[in-house]
Parts: structure tokens; C-alpha cells; sequence
């Protein structure tokens, strides 16, 4: 008999899993305990309408907190889970209280990574992960201020737009040859940097941050090449990683976040883990992922739940992504290593277009710039593991789904 | 406010009011109504907050935009009065809408 659920992350996983779990018929006590204080909410817009104030907090929500109180869900905000005894099953927090569980699911996230070069740690210096970082970084972010953005990822770029759109200079200093190159084809790199320039935004790539300068408050960035640019503010985006800690002291296996299989069972069989902080399997690609999304946090949320519910379910989606960049929609499916080519589809000039990557005949993955068939379409060919005409591929005259 | 009625999957009539200026997708998943996902939080990138616009109001909620078209591609059970419910802002003129939610969202 589960009497006692507890879930310890209040992001996209653990806001789903309270959802699932209830929806399913788990009447016991569920608990959510959440570091931020505020009720489980979206972090996309964080970088984008959010931040440019279009959006208002309220909006952010997942559920409003009459949610909560009706599906009797016990909200433990802006409280730190500070250690968890696997044997015993239970977890103390942070305000002195001990809760004790048959079913845990973590949902930790994870963390921005951290610069650690001199001046790293001056006023001014500022990430952006959570709803609190972006007050700070809103009210600089003034008609005319200089922005030093370090870091030429999503969050980097996307921060970008928003900090042009705002007004602000803005400088981006990317440490590889080309922007996002962890996640999209040279092409849709170059694509985007246009996107960049044509916006008045200064991108530089191939340049090593070194040095952070100021007296209190951050001024000026310095590059290992000497260069030095003025900064009112300094964003900090270099990839984030899995929020372990709480997991790796309890005696789990990590690895580049929590091992979990595909039920989401980590190495302890009462624990399990969902979203950010999971390394999982995935089966349609035949290895072990780390995923940074919304689709993996809910789906992997999902079938935890099921899961601690004694309904076994594998956890095996084609993950997908997307990233929003001025008037630009980039959507991203599937995982593109172990590709042996790349077809462009259609014509960057025309500001629509996509890139498949194939494995021989296999379509891997698929990113999609202001065009949602391919995208659309590719999420069901990989999923079905479909072979591809590479010659049909090519023409966009020829619908991708017809190009088999 | 606007009111919008939504037929959940099981034919159940939810009526909602929601905020002008907001989405539909929003007024659904602030009120739980049910078969509504809306992963993405309205960016129209996952086509989970599909809905099929009552006949009498599909020509108010106007044309679909193009990327709104793609994703409707792969929807499931897509029909001529297909929508994506993020993509409608709830107007004053749009107070009364019924839409309908399908079984399932997806491809």
C-alpha cells in the first residue's frame, strides 16, 4: 500500500508529476517541495516574453494555486531538501522538518554552469535559470545599456533578441567557431548569426573570456585575444548542468545526472527521477541521454508517475526542442549524432528551410527554421524509424513524409 | 472577459471565462479542462492544444497562419475547422466560442 508520495522539484517534471499522479487515482499524501518560492511555472518565457515584460508572472503558472488546494497537494515552497536517507525513506529539509515517503520522484533540474574565471563573482555578473534571476537583469536591460552576453547557446541567444528588442547594446562572445554549435548544423548557425548582425547585435565567435573587470560591479569583459568590451551588465550562458547533489550524497549512481532506467527507477528501487537531472536510456537511439527540455521533463514525468503507481511504463520519446529568436521558430527533433550526412531542404535565403541528418537511409533528426511541416513530419518519420530517399529529400517540391 | 465554451473529449460542456488579450489554450489549462497539453505554453511548437472551432465561429477566429498550418499537418483527426488554441487571443467579440477538444492531441 503507497500511502506517502513525495516529489522534489517544482518545475516542468514535478508540476506533472502532482498532475498525473492525482489524475490517476493516487489518493494519498503527495507532497511538493520546492527550493523557489514561488508555485511550479514555465521557464521558456523566462529568456523571451517574460523577460520584455510582455508576459505578466500570473501567466507563467502551470496551475493556479486553488489547483493545489483541491487536489490536495501539500506545497512545500521555497524549501531546500538538504538530505536524503535512502534507507531510511526520508528527507529532511531545510525548515527543520523530516518527511518520510514510499515513493520519491526527483525533479531537481539543473544548474546554470558556472564562469570561474577573475571577476566572475562581481555585482553585475548575473544567469538566468529561474524566475527571481530575471528582475535584475529586466531592469538593466534599459534603452542604451551595453549587454555582454557570454555564451552563443539558446539561452545566450534568445537573451539576446529580447535585450535588442529592449533596446540595449548587445555583445555576444561565443567561445566555439559558430553559435549554437552543440545543437544545430553549420547552416542553421550561420542562418541565425545573420538573424544576429542584421538586429545591430555585435556576435563574435572564437573568442575565450579570461577576465571580468571592474571595481564592485562588473564593467568590462576581457578576452584572451586583449579585447575588452564595456559592460552595464553581464549574462552568463554556458550550458547548465544536472542538479545532482541531493542524489550523489544519498548514495544513488550519477553519471552525468541521476542514472535512471526506463521506467525512471534510479538505482535505489523506491527513488525515481524525472526530467533535467535524469541520464537516461534512450532505446530509439540506442544509448544514454541527458536531455534540457520541456518535452523530456513532462513525458518522463508522466511515465514516472505511472510508475510509482504500479503501472509499468517505458519512458522512449524522440525528444524535441525549439527556440524562439526574434520573428524565427527553430524546431528541433530527434538526436542528430552518428549522422553520416546532412540534406538541406529548401533555401536559407528564404528564411524557411530545414536540415534532415541521416544515419545511411535513417532519418535521425530534422531542425526546422519558420517551417513546422518537416518538423511535424519528422517527428513521426523518426519515431517510425523511416528510410529516406536522399534524392527526394532534397527537392522541396516533395513533401518530406512523401520522401520515404 | 469573454466567455468560452469548451466540449471536453467525454462530451462534457465546460464553460470558462477568460481574459481578453489571453489565449484560449491558456483559458483551458488555467480551468483543467481536459485533453488540453499545451506543452510549449503556447510558442506553437508541440501542436498539443488542438481544438476543433465551433462552425459558427470559425470565420470570427479568422484564416490559420502558416506555421500554425504545418503543425496541424500531423494533428490527429485533423478536420477543415482544426485550430491550434494557443494561436487564438480570446476577444470581446469572441465571447460565446465553443470549440472542441479532441481525444487525443498529438500525432
Amino acid at each position: 500500500m503507497i500511502s506517502s508520495m513525495v516529489i522534489v522539484g517544482g518545475g516542468q517534471a514535478g508540476a506533472q508529476a502532482v498532475d498525473t499522479l492525482r489524475r490517476e487515482g493516487f489518493a494519498g499524501r503527495l507532497v511538493l517541495v520546492s527550493d523557489e518560492p514561488e508555485l511550479p511555472y514555465q521557464r521558456p518565457p523566462l529568456s523571451k516574453k517574460y523577460l520584455s515584460a510582455e508576459l505578466a508572472a500570473d501567466r507563467l503558472l502551470f496551475r493556479h494555486r486553488a489547483f493545489y488546494d483541491e487536489h490536495r497537494v501539500e506545497l512545500k515552497l521555497g524549501v531546500r531538501a538538504v538530505r536524503l536517507d535512502a534507507a531510511q525513506r526520508s528527507l529532511q529539509l531545510d525548515n527543520g522538518e523530516n518527511l518520510t515517503y514510499d515513493r520519491l520522484l526527483l525533479c531537481l533540474g539543473a544548474v546554470s554552469r558556472p564562469i570561474t574565471c577573475p571577476g566572475a563573482k562581481l555585482i553585475g555578473v548575473h544567469y538566468l535559470r529561474t524566475l527571481a534571476d530575471v528582475a535584475p537583469i529586466r531592469a538593466a536591460f534599459k534603452p542604451g545599456a551595453r549587454a555582454v552576453i557570454i555564451g552563443g547557446g539558446y539561452i545566450g541567444l534568445e537573451t539576446a533578441a529580447t535585450a535588442s528588442k529592449m533596446g540595449c547594446e548587445v555583445t555576444v562572445l561565443e567561445m566555439a567557431d559558430r553559435v549554437m554549435n552543440r545543437v544545430v548544423a553549420p547552416t542553421v548557425s550561420q542562418y541565425f548569426a545573420q538573424e544576429h548582425f542584421a538586429h545591430g547585435i555585435k556576435l563574435l565567435c572564437d573568442v575565450r573570456v579570461v577576465a571580468v573587470e571592474g571595481g564592485r560591479r562588473a564593467e568590462q569583459v576581457v578576452c584572451a585575444d586583449g579585447s575588452r568590451y564595456q559592460a552595464d551588465i553581464v549574462i552568463v550562458g554556458v550550458g547548465a548542468l544536472a542538479n545532482t547533489e541531493l542524489a550523489e550524497a544519498a548514495g544513488l549512481r550519477c553519471d552525468n545526472g541521476i542514472l535512471v532506467d526506463e521506467y525512471c527507477r534510479s538505482s535505489d528501487p523506491w527513488i525515481y527521477a524525472a526530467g533535467d537531472c535524469t541520464n537516461h536510456p534512450s532505446l530509439r537511439f540506442g544509448r544514454r541521454v541527458r536531455l534540457e527540455s520541456v518535452d523530456n521533463a513532462f513525458e518522463q514525468a508522466k511515465a514516472a508517475a505511472f510508475n510509482m503507481l504500479g503501472r509499468p511504463t517505458v519512458h522512449d520519446r524522440v525528444p524535441w526542442f525549439w527556440s524562439d529568436q526574434y520573428d524565427n521558430k527553430l524546431l528541433i527533433v530527434g538526436l542528430p549524432q552518428d549522422h553520416d550526412r546532412q540534406v538541406l531542404r529548401g533555401d536559407p535565403g528564404s528564411r524557411s528551410f530545414s536540415v534532415c541528418y541521416l544515419k545511411g537511409r535513417e532519418l535521425l533528426a530534422v531542425e526546422a527554421i519558420n517551417q513546422s511541416k518537416d518538423y511535424m513530419a519528422g517527428r513521426k518519420l523518426i519515431s517510425d524509424r523511416a528510410m529516406m530517399d536522399p534524392e527526394k529529400l532534397r527537392d522541396v517540391n516533395i513533401g518530406l513524409k512523401e520522401a520515404v | 472577459m469573454a466567455k468560452v465554451i469548451f466540449i471536453e473529449p467525454d462530451g462534457a460542456r465546460r464553460e470558462v471565462d477568460a481574459p481578453i488579450g489571453t489565449t484560449v489554450m491558456e483559458a483551458a489549462v488555467q480551468n483543467q479542462v481536459h485533453g488540453i497539453v499545451a506543452l510549449c505554453g503556447g510558442a506553437c511548437a508541440c501542436a498539443t492544444c488542438h481544438v476543433y472551432v465551433g462552425a459558427a465561429w470559425l470565420a470570427k477566429v479568422g484564416p490559420l497562419e502558416e506555421m500554425e498550418e504545418g503543425m496541424l499537418e500531423a494533428a490527429w483527426q485533423r478536420r477543415e475547422n482544426s485550430r491550434l488554441s494557443c494561436q487564438i487571443h480570446v476577444r470581446a467579440d469572441l465571447d460565446g466560442l465553443q470549440v472542441t477538444v479532441p481525444r487525443q492531441q498529438g500525432d
